[in-house]
C-alpha cells in the first residue's frame, strides 16, 4: 500500500496546492516541500523494511479486470534509487523556484508535483498500461511548465517537446498492445502484467518490430542521436526548475525504460540490435560533445553535453552485463545531480546578468566567486573527474563494455577527450577571462549555497563511496532478466 | 606506524577543503598559515615514517594499509588501499618535503595577489592528489590521483584567469595530457579485463604468471599505460604542453611542473616495472623516444629568451634522462635522478621566481644582467642549481645521478653505446644552455635595476634546497670515489640490484665528467663573443614580423625556438580538423532535417488551406476531376 501512497501523495498534493496559491504565494511552496519530504521519508523507510527477493515492496489491485489491467506497483533497488533521486531533485526544484516563479504560483507547483508523480509512477508501475498512463502524466504537466513559465520561445519549444515525446509514446503504445495480443494468442490470457509478459519473448521480425516501438520511444526520451534534437530547444526555453526535472529525472525514465522493458521483454531482439544501439551511443557521445563545444548559449552547451553523457548510458545498457548496468545506474544518478546543479548555476547567472550568451559572459568569477566555484566544480564532475560520481559510472560502463565489445569501449573512452574540450571551454568562456562590462550583482546567498553544497556532497559521496548504491542496485539488476531466458539465449549479436 | 599513513594525504585534503569553504573570509595570513600547516603535518609524518623505516624496516619491506572498499562487485573491485615500499616512500618524502618548502616560499611570493586563499586551496589539493597517486595500491585509485593532479595543474596554470593566454595554456596542458590519459584508461580496462584485477601487486604477479615474455597482451597493456605516462611527463610526442604551462605562478612551476607531477610517468613505469620488464620492445621504444625528447628539448632550451621556458624545456629533457634509464631497465638510476632533479629543479624555479619578484616580473634573460652582486643569495642558489642540472662533477648532486644513468647506458646490451653517446651529447647541451642563462643573467652590465628585498620565507627554502642540491648526491657514489650505495640498497628490495660498474672503462667515466665542463666552456665562450646576444631572437613568442635577418642560421633557430614545429603540426593535424567539425555541425544538421519536415508540413497545410476557399465552382470542378479519375482507374485497372 505504501507504494500507492508514494505515487498518490504528489498527485493529491498538486490538487491541493493549485487553489492554495490564491491564499498566499508562499503556501504552494511550503506545501510542496512538505509533501515531497513526506514522500521521500516514506520511500527511505522501504529500504530498511527490506522485502522478499529483489522486491522491496509490491502492491496489486484490479483496475479493469476484463482487460487484465491492474494497479500493479513493484519496487526493487533500481526503482528505489531512481524514486529517491526524483524526490530529492524535486525538493531542489521547488527550492530553486522559490524566488524565480512569481506568476500563477499555485498552478506552477501543481504541474511540478504532477510531473514528479508521473516520474515516480513510471519507476514503480509494473503493469504496462499503468506505466503508459504515468508516462503521459509526466509529460503533459511538463509541457505546461515550459509553455507558461519558460523563456522567450517557450511556445515553440513546448510544442516541439510535446510532438517528439508524444509521437514516440504512441509508437510505444502500439508496441505494448502488440505484445499484449501476442501474449493472449500464446496463452489465452489478456494481461498487461509485466511479469507475465516477460514470458512471451517474441522472436523474429515481429519481436524486432515490437521491440523497436519501445526502443524508439526511449531513444527519443534519453535522448540519443539522431532523435535528440528536441532536448536543446526544450532546455533553453524551460525555466530552471523545468530544466532540472527534465535533465535530472525525465531523461532517466528512458534509461530505466530500456533496462526494465525494452531489453527484458524482447531479449532476442535486444541482442540483435545491441551493436546498433551501442554504436548509436558512441555517436551520441561524440555528436553531443562536438556540438556542445560549438554552442554560444551556456544552457544549450549543457543540454548537448547531456546527449553525450546519455550516450554512455545507451552503450552500457546494451553491454548486457552486471558491471555495465551498475555503471548505468550510477551514471544516471550522478548525471542527475551534476547536470541539475549546472542548470541551477546557469539559471542563477541568467537571473543576475540577464544573459546566457557566452560571448557576453566571461569574468563571472570576479563578480560571483561562489557561483563560479560551484559551477566549475560541477563542470569538472560532469567531465568525469575521477573521485566524483560521474567517473564511477563511466568507468563501470566502460569496464563492462570492454568485456563484450572492446572496440566500442575504446571509442567511448576517446569520447572523454571532447568532453574535456567542451567542459574547459565552458569554464573559460563563462567564469574565467575578463568581464566586458562591470557588474554589480549579488553572489549566491545562503539558500543557493546550501542547495549547491548538498548536491556537491552527493556527487562526492557517490564518487568516493558508491558501494551502498551498488549494493542496493545489485539484486534488482540481477533480477531484471529472468535467468531462464538468459540461458536460452544464443551467444550472438553481442556488439562490437 | 602504518595506521597513521592516511593522515599524510588527508591533511592537505582537509586543508584544501577548509580553504575552499572559508578561505574567502580569512585573512591572507591565516590562509597561508593553514595551507602551510597541512603540509607541515604531511612532511613531518613522512620524515618520521622514513626514519622509523630505516631503523626498523617492516617485514617484506612493504606495508599495505586498507582504508575502505571503493567499488566492490563480484566481477570488479577497487579498494582504497595504500602501499608503502621504498619507492613510494621516497616519492612521498620528496612530495611532502619539497612541497613544504615551496608552500613556505609561496606565502611570501604570492603576497598581495588576488585569490591568495584560492591559490593555497589548489596547491594543497595538488599535494593531496599527488600523494594519493604515489601511495595507491590500485591502478584505478592511482588514476584518481593522476587526474586529480592534472586538474590542479589546470587550475593553477590558469590561476591568473583574467588573461586569455593563461586560460589557453591551462586548457592545452589538460587536454594534451587527457589524450594520453585516455590511452592509460584503455590500458587499465585491458589489464582489468585480462587479469581480473587492477590491484597493482596481485596484477603484476598474475601478469608475470600468465603472460609470456614479449607477449602481445603484455606489450599492449604496457604500451597503453606508457602513453599515459609520456603525456603526464611531457615526453615526446606530448612535450608541447609543458612550456606553455609556465603561464602559472612560478612556485607552481617548481612544484608541479618540475619536481613532482611531471615525474608521475616515470613513477608509473617503475611501479609497474615487472610488467614493462616482460616486453623489451616497449623498453626500446621508451629509450629511443627519450633520446628524441632529450635532444629536441635541449636544443630548444638553447634558444629561448624566457628563463622559465629554458627551465621548462630542461625539465622535459631531464625527465627524458629518467625515461632513458627506464628504457635500459636501470630503475634505481631513474629514481635517483628523479630525487636529485626534484631538488635542483625546484631550486632553479624558485630562484627564477625570486628574480622575477625583484625585477617587476621580468622573465626575459636578455633584459637581466649583472645580478651577481645585486641578488647574491639568488646568484648562489641559481649557480648551485645550474651546476647540479649541468652535472658538474663532485660539487653537485646531479653529477652523481647522471653518471649513474650514463654508466647503465654504457653497460646495457644492444643500442646501449649509441644511447650513451646521445646522452653524453645531451649533457654537453645541458651545461651549455643553463650556463648561457647564468652568464646572461648574473654577469655583465645591469639592465634592470632590482627593487625591494627578500623576506625569510624566500631565503630559507632557497638555502635549504641549495644545500640539498649539492649534497644529496652523496647518497650514491661510484665505486672508485667512496662506494656509497645507500640509495640503491634502500631500493634493492623492490627494484633489484643495479648493474655493477666494474666493467666500465675509465675513459667512459671520464667522458661523463668532461662533457658538462665542455658545455660550460662553450656557454662561456659564446657569451664572451656576444653570440648569445646576437642570436637572441625577437622579443616574446611567435612571429617577429620578418625583421630578423633571413639567414639560414636564423631560420634554423626559429624552427628550434618554436619547439621543432610540433605545435604547428598538431594545430594542422588535430586542432583545425576538430574546429572545422565543430563549425559544420554547430547548428545541428539533424535538427535541421526535423525542422524541414515541420516546415514541409506547414507548407502542405498552407496549400490545403488555400484549396478550402469556399468557391463552390472550384469544389465542383475538383469533384468532377476526382470522379473522372476514379472511373478511369476502374476501367483500366
Amino acid at each position: 500500500m505504501i507504494l500507492v501512497w508514494i505515487a498518490l501523495i504528489p498527485i493529491i498534493g498538486g490538487i491541493v496546492v493549485w487553489p492554495a496559491g490564491r491564499l498566499h504565494p508562499l503556501a504552494p511552496r511550503v506545501i510542496s516541500l512538505a509533501i515531497l519530504f513526506v514522500d521521500l521519508l516514506l520511500t527511505l523507510k522501504l529500504i530498511e523494511a527490506g522485502g522478499s527477493g529483489a522486491w522491496l515492496a509490491s502492491f496489486y489491485a484490479p483496475w479493469v479486470p476484463s482487460l487484465g489491467i491492474g494497479f500493479r506497483f513493484n519496487m526493487d533497488g533500481l526503482s528505489w534509487i531512481l524514486v529517491v533521486l526524483t524526490q530529492i531533485l524535486g525538493i531542489i526544484a521547488v527550492i530553486v523556484s522559490w524566488s524565480d516563479i512569481k506568476d500563477r504560483v499555485g498552478f506552477y507547483h501543481a504541474n511540478l508535483l504532477w510531473s514528479l508523480a508521473g516520474s515516480i509512477g513510471v519507476f514503480i508501475a509494473l503493469d504496462l498500461f499503468l506505466f503508459f498512463f504515468f508516462w503521459e502524466l509526466m509529460l503533459v504537466p511538463m509541457v505546461f511548465v515550459i509553455a507558461i513559465w519558460g523563456n522567450e520561445n517557450r511556445r515553440r519549444a513546448a510544442i516541439k517537446f510535446f510532438l517528439f515525446t508524444q509521437g514516440s509514446g504512441l509508437l510505444m503504445l502500439v508496441a505494448i498492445l502488440a505484445l499484449v495480443f501476442l501474449h493472449q494468442q500464446q496463452g489465452g490470457i489478456l494481461t498487461f502484467n509485466d511479469a507475465a509478459l516477460l514470458a512471451t519473448q517474441p522472436t523474429g521480425p515481429f519481436g524486432i518490430l515490437a521491440m523497436l516501438g519501445f526502443f524508439l520511444a526511449f531513444l527519443v526520451k534519453l535522448p540519443a542521436f539522431p532523435v535528440h534534437s528536441w532536448l536543446p530547444d526544450t532546455h533553453t526555453e524551460a525555466p530552471t526548475a523545468g530544466s532540472v526535472i527534465l535533465a535530472s529525472i525525465m531523461l532517466k525514465t528512458a534509461g530505466y525504460g530500456l533496462l526494465r522493458f525494452a531489453v527484458p521483454l524482447f531479449l532476442d531482439a535486444a541482442h540483435h540490435i545491441a551493436p546498433l544501439a551501442m554504436w548509436l551511443g558512441v555517436i551520441s557521445i561524440f555528436y553531443g560533445a562536438i556540438l556542445a563545444y560549438g554552442q554560444a548559449d551556456l544552457k544549450k552547451l549543457i543540454a548537448y553535453s547531456s546527449i553525450s553523457h546519455m550516450g554512455f548510458v545507451l552503450v552500457g545498457i546494451y553491454a548486457f552485463n552486471a558491471i555495465a548496468w551498475q555503471g548505468v545506474v550510477i551514471l544516471m544518478v550522478a548525471h542527475g545531480v551534476s547536470t541539475g546543479a549546472l542548470f541551477i548555476a546557469v539559471g542563477a547567472i541568467q537571473k543576475r546578468l540577464h544573459t546566457r550568451d557566452l560571448a557576453q559572459l566571461g569574468g563571472v568569477w570576479t563578480d560571483l566567486p561562489r557561483l563560479s566555484s560551484f559551477g566549475t566544480f560541477f563542470v569538472l564532475a560532469s567531465m568525469g573527474l575521477p573521485g566524483l560520481g560521474n567517473f564511477v559510472g563511466e568507468f563501470l560502463i566502460l569496464r563492462g563494455t570492454y568485456a563484450v565489445a572492446p572496440l566500442v569501449a575504446v571509442f567511448a573512452s576517446i569520447g572523454l577527450i571532447p568532453a574535456a574540450l567542451y567542459s574547459l571551454i565552458a569554464i573559460q568562456r563563462a567564469f574565467h577571462g575578463e568581464a566586458t562590462v562591470p557588474r554589480r550583482v549579488s553572489d549566491f546567498g545562503a539558500r543557493d549555497v546550501s542547495v549547491m553544497m548538498a548536491l556537491a556532497l552527493g556527487i562526492i559521496v557517490i564518487g568516493v563511496y558508491p558501494q551502498p548504491l551498488l549494493n542496493i542496485g545489485a539484486p534488482a539488476l540481477g533480477n531484471l532478466v529472468p535467468a531462464k531466458q538468459v540461458s536460452a539465449l544464443p551467444q550472438k549479436g553481442r556488439g562490437g | 606506524m602504518g595506521n597513521i599513513i592516511w593522515i599524510i594525504p588527508a591533511a592537505p585534503l582537509i586543508g584544501s577543503i577548509l580553504l575552499g569553504l572559508f578561505g574567502a573570509r580569512w585573512s591572507n595570513r591565516w590562509s597561508g598559515f593553514i595551507g602551510t600547516l597541512s603540509i607541515v603535518i604531511s612532511a613531518l609524518l613522512s620524515v618520521a615514517i622514513a626514519v622509523h623505516w630505516f631503523q626498523d624496516p617492516p617485514v617484506d619491506e612493504h606495508m599495505r594499509i586498507m582504508l575502505w572498499r571503493w567499488i566492490s562487485l563480484p566481477e570488479y573491485s577497487s579498494y582504497i588501499e595504500f602501499y608503502l615500499d621504498p619507492v613510494s616512500l621516497i616519492m612521498m618524502l620528496v612530495i611532502s618535503v619539497i612541497g613544504l618548502l615551496i608552500h613556505i616560499f609561496s606565502t611570501e611570493y604570492m603576497a598581495g595577489e588576488a585569490g591568495y586563499s584560492r591559490f593555497f586551496a589548489y596547491l594543497n589539493l595538488f599535494v593531496a592528489s599527488m600523494l594519493l597517486l604515489v601511495l595507491a595500491n590500485d591502478l584505478l585509485v592511482l588514476f584518481v590521483g593522476w587526474e586529480g593532479v592534472g586538474v590542479c595543474s589546470y587550475l593553477l596554470v590558469g590561476f591568473w584567469f583574467h588573461k586569455a593566454a593563461n586560460g589557453y595554456a591551462a586548457r592545452k596542458s589538460f587536454v594534451v595530457t587527457r589524450i594520453a590519459d585516455v590511452a592509460m584508461l584503455v590500458g587499465i580496462l585491458l589489464l582489468s579485463n585480462a587479469l581480473g584485477t587492477v590491484s597493482i601487486q596481485p596484477m603484476l604477479a598474475k601478469a608475470a604468471l600468465l603472460w609470456p615474455h614479449g607477449g602481445i597482451m603484455a606489450a599492449a597493456g604496457a604500451a597503453l599505460l606508457l602513453i599515459g605516462g609520456l603525456g603526464k611527463s611531457a615526453q615526446f610526442p606530448f612535450q608541447t604542453w609543458l612550456p606553455d604551462a609556465m603561464a602559472g605562478p612560478t612556485p607552481v612551476s617548481a612544484l608541479i611542473h618540475a619536481a613532482t607531477m611531471v615525474t608521475a610517468g616515470m613513477y608509473l613505469v617503475i611501479r609497474l616495472y615487472p610488467l614493462f620488464a616482460l616486453v623489451p620492445s616497449v623498453l626500446t621504444v621508451i629509450a629511443v623516444g627519450a633520446v628524441i625528447t632529450i635532444l629536441t628539448a635541449s636544443l630548444t632550451a638553447l634558444v629561448q629568451r624566457d628563463i622559465k621556458r629554458v627551465l621548462a624545456y630542461s625539465t622535459v629533457a631531464q625527465i627524458g634522462y629518467m625515461f632513458l634509464a627506464l628504457g635500459v631497465g636501470a630503475w634505481s638510476a631513474a629514481m635517483f635522478h628523479f630525487l636529485t632533479h626534484a631538488v635542483f629543479k625546484a631550486l632553479l624555479f624558485l630562484s627564477a621566481g625570486a628574480i622575477a619578484m625583484r625585477l617587476h616580473h621580468e622573465q626575459d634573460i636578455f633584459r637581466m644582467g649583472g645580478l651577481r652582486q645585486k641578488l647574491s643569495v639568488v646568484f648562489w642558489a641559481f649557480l648551485i642549481g645550474s651546476a647540479s642540472l649541468a652535472a658538474l662533477p663532485v660539487v653537485s648532486a646531479g653529477a652523481f645521478s647522471k653518471e649513474m644513468i650514463l654508466a647503465s647506458l654504457w653497460e646495457s646490451p644492444g643500442l646501449g653505446k649509441w644511447l650513451w653517446l646521445a646522452a653524453l651529447f645531451g649533457a654537453v647541451l645541458t651545461a651549455t644552455y643553463i650556463f648561457r642563462v647564468v652568464f646572461l643573467v648574473f654577469f655583465g652590465e645591469v639592465k634592470t635595476e632590482p627593487t625591494g628585498h627578500y623576506g625569510v620565507r624566500i631565503v630559507v627554502p632557497l638555502v635549504l634546497l641549495a644545500i640539498a642540491a649539492s649534497t644529496i648526491g652523496w647518497l650514491e657514489m661510484p665505486k672508485f670515489m667512496a662506494s656509497s650505495s645507500v640509495f640503491s640498497s634502500f631500493l634493492e628490495p623492490v627494484l633489484g640490484h643495479p648493474a655493477t660498474e666494474s666493467t666500465l672503462p675509465h675513459w667512459v667515466t671520464a667522458a661523463g665528467y668532461i662533457a658538462p665542463l665542455l658545455g660550460v666552456v662553450i656557454g662561456f665562450g659564446l657569451y664572451r663573443s656576444g653570440y648569445w646576444v646576437r642570436t637572441a631572437g625577437p622579443v616574446g613568442q611567435g612571429n617577429d614580423g620578418g625583421q630578423a635577418e633571413r639567414s639560414m642560421g636564423e631560420g634554423v633557430r626559429r624552427f628550434m625556438r618554436a619547439g621543432f614545429g610540433f605545435d604547428f603540426l598538431y594545430d594542422r593535424l588535430l586542432v583545425q580538423p576538430f574546429l572545422w567539425l565543430v563549425k559544420i555541425l554547430r547548428n545541428d544538421p539533424i535538427d535541421a532535417i526535423f525542422m524541414s519536415a515541420a516546415a514541409a508540413a506547414m507548407r502542405f497545410h498552407g496549400a490545403l488551406r488555400r484549396s478550402q476557399i469556399g468557391q463552390l465552382r472550384r469544389y465542383a470542378g475538383m469533384l468532377a476531376l476526382g470522379s473522372m479519375a476514379v472511373i478511369v482507374i476502374m476501367v483500366f485497372a
